[in-house]
């Protein structure tokens, strides 16, 4: 059954990837069905997850390629809140082909399986996972933003003609979007790191790289909003440093099973 | 019937005779009434850049006369100018029209209201009424079909829409106006039009400034005080005739730690420059002068030509279809006329014959299922051959070898 939806899941991601290069290329039809695969893609794969959470003994995304496959659906989710409005559909460019990358990377792992026992099923855990990841697609999000951004603001700077043709969102509105991502994601990071030192504490574990770097990660989102808030820092040096954070989610992402699923 | 069109546009007359043939709605209307007579039917399309008569009548060549010289008596050096299309040429004329695509700016949106107004106007009856519908169809689909109408088409528009490229939303963005050259006028009703406010005007004449403060709505301001204003405006246009800057790059830089980070979008319309070319490289300021803005607007009209190739397909599909549908009018009394003779025979024999109530019922059925197998094929293949151009061969040839001659 759960293959049954992963792979109508990905193909969906994967149409909606192809598709927003279409609608880079010629606006129009093509945007409208990146669109509709985005949504079709994003229910399919909630199904996906709805069946392995019936059926898992336990909490079923305690797996590294589990935990990926709800961040993809997480990161799916947050773009949909913007991303299926025309003036934002570019966004989608940066972050579905992401999408499909990691669902057929989280199916590589296993993580799309049905039959697969939660190591972990305290309540501790769950909220610790579930709010990590949720910030951190939040974080991807904001990341595709400033990207836009860094993109449009390079065509504004260097006076590209084709400008009008193929439209991205106004660079103001990006940079808008991009802090409020962050100031939405921000305290479910906090709030996820603190249930994450609460079970340390609680259970006596010790402090390794990946928490110190995921408290940098919480270091630089906190100081874009900080410095965003205090010294108006805004355009092109907040993106940079929107992907800068970024890249330390990547880090976390990617090394969390060298650490936490050793 | 035969559609005749004849027309003067700007492809071949000069402003100085198009002008002269320009015809207000009254007066357009009136000529419509006038040209159609008692039987036939005529529309008068009358636009800056043209002035069409479309006329639908059983003598084309009558027709033809009459609207040239309607033409004519407008101004008679129209002469040479003058183009005159028929039937199926004059449709795939209009359609193009229509779609915007014999106008001067490619895709231009006004031309389908006004092809609209001058069918609501006109006299029409069963041939130039499905013509302008299907016309009016044809612009539609192309502009929804294409981008042919999407991206500006001149300075001051492109001008507006490079200002939503930085801010997105323009509402409630505040505008500084600096002098009062007539694309800086346009760019700025333009800007208000998406939402923006004129907040400020500045000019060197205080009575200018005041007299469009006044029109806009916003607070005249002498040229001196442009940058006190700056850190709180969100796009500038400037437009004077000055022969210097009136901006330098270090007025603005003063002003950006008060802008806290929000972008500056600044439109310079002005020959020789009024703004200092290197404010661009400042940090969140976006500077276009005329060449920049002209450079979009060639990029967008090169866009909506190519866009033009596939509009052009589908104005073509459309005009095809109109010469189907002419075509099967010259074959459809013909197959009605055989249709009723042979009814009126299959009648006349089932009366001649003597049967009972059901076995009559019965005969009816079989001879009505009959005479329609029998009529089928031969009605396809006149309708076929109608949009073939043979449909007047066909219709002759049945009513000859059917007697229908009588009820032509």
């Amino acid at each position: 059954m759960a293959e049954l939806l992963f792979w109508p899941a990905l193909l969906a991601y994967g149409e909606a990837a192809v598709a927003y290069v279409g609608e880079a290329r010629h606006p129009g039809l093509a945007g409208r069905l990146a669109t509709w695969g985005v949504r079709i893609g994003w229910l399919v794969q909630t199904a996906l997850l709805a069946v392995q959470a019936a059926r898992a003994d336990g909490f079923p995304w305690s797996t590294w390629a589990g935990s990926l496959n709800l961040f993809v659906w997480l990161v799916v989710g947050a773009y949909l809140f913007w991303g299926c409005q025309v003036p934002y559909r570019m966004l989608g460019l940066t972050v579905l082909p992401l999408a499909a990358v990691l669902l057929a990377l989280a199916h590589a792992g296993g993580g799309t399986t049905a039959h697969g026992t939660g190591r972990y099923s305290n309540l501790f855990l769950v909220l610790h996972v579930g709010l990590v990841l949720a910030a951190f697609a939040g974080f991807t999000v904001a990341a595709g933003l400033s990207a836009l951004y860094l993109w449009q603001e390079r065509r504004l700077k260097r006076r590209e003609t084709s400008i009008l043709r193929v439209r991205a969102p106004g660079l103001a509105r990006l940079d808008e979007l991009t802090a409020r991502t962050i100031v939405v994601a921000l305290p479910a990071l906090t709030l996820g790191i603190a249930v994450g030192i609460a079970r340390l504490r609680d259970r006596g574990g010790g402090f390794d790289a990946l928490m110190a770097v995921t408290l940098v990660t919480w270091a630089v989102y906190g100081l874009y909003l900080a410095l965003r808030l205090a010294a108006g820092v805004r355009g092109r040096r907040a993106a940079y440093l929107a992907l800068a954070g970024f890249l330390l989610v990547a880090v976390v992402r990617f090394a969390l099973p060298m650490t936490h699923f050793a | 019937m035969r559609i005749v069109l004849v027309g003067v546009s700007h492809h071949g007359a000069p402003l100085e005779l198009r002008e002269r043939a320009a015809l207000g709605s009254d007066q357009a209307a009136d000529l419509a009434r006038r040209l159609a007579g008692e039987s036939g039917e005529a529309v008068c399309l009358s636009t800056c850049n043209r002035t069409e008569l479309y006329l639908a009548d059983e003598i084309g060549e009558e027709a033809e006369r009459r609207a040239e010289a309607a033409l004519l008596a407008l101004e008679a050096e129209l002469g040479p100018t003058l183009y005159r299309l028929r039937d199926e040429a004059a449709a795939l004329h209009l359609f193009r029209v229509a779609a915007g695509l014999d106008s001067m700016v490619p895709g231009e949106g006004e031309i389908l209201g006004q092809v609209r107004a001058a069918y609501e106007a006109g006299a029409t009856g069963s041939i130039l009424d499905r013509l302008f519908r299907q016309a009016l169809h044809a612009g539609r689909k192309a502009r929804v079909q294409t981008s042919i109408g999407e991206s500006p088409a001149s300075v001051s528009s492109a001008a507006a829409a490079l200002a939503e490229q930085v801010f997105g939303d323009l509402r409630g963005r505040r505008i500084l106006v600096v002098g009062a050259g007539k694309v800086g006028d346009l760019t700025a009703r333009n800007l208000l039009s998406r939402g923006a406010e004129i907040a400020w005007i500045a000019n060197r004449s205080a009575d200018r400034a005041a007299d469009l403060a006044a029109r806009f709505g916003g607070e005249a301001l002498p040229l001196e005080r442009v940058e006190a204003h700056l850190a709180a405006a969100d796009v500038l246009v400037s437009s004077t005739s000055a022969p210097g800057r009136i901006l330098e790059r270090e007025q603005v830089e003063r002003t950006l730690p008060a802008r806290k980070g929000r972008p500056l979008f600044l439109i310079d319309l002005a020959v020789p420059r009024d703004l200092d070319p290197s404010i661009h490289e400042l940090d969140g300021c976006y500077l276009y002068d005329i060449d920049d803005l002209q450079a979009v607007v060639a990029e967008t009209l090169a866009g909506r030509r190519r866009e033009a190739d596939r509009a052009e397909a589908i104005v073509g599909e459309e005009a095809h279809r109109f010469r189907e549908w002419q075509a099967s009018l010259d074959v459809v009394p013909a197959i009605a006329s055989l249709r009723a003779r042979a009814e009126e025979i299959r009648a006349a024999e089932l009366r001649r014959a003597k049967l009972s109530d059901s076995e009559r019922r019965a005969a009816e059925s079989v001879t009505a299922a009959v005479l329609n197998k029998l009529l089928h094929l031969p009605t396809i293949r006149m309708k076929e051959a109608a949009a073939a151009a043979d449909g007047v061969i066909y219709a002759d040839a049945v009513r000859h070898l059917f007697g229908l001659e009588d009820e032509r």
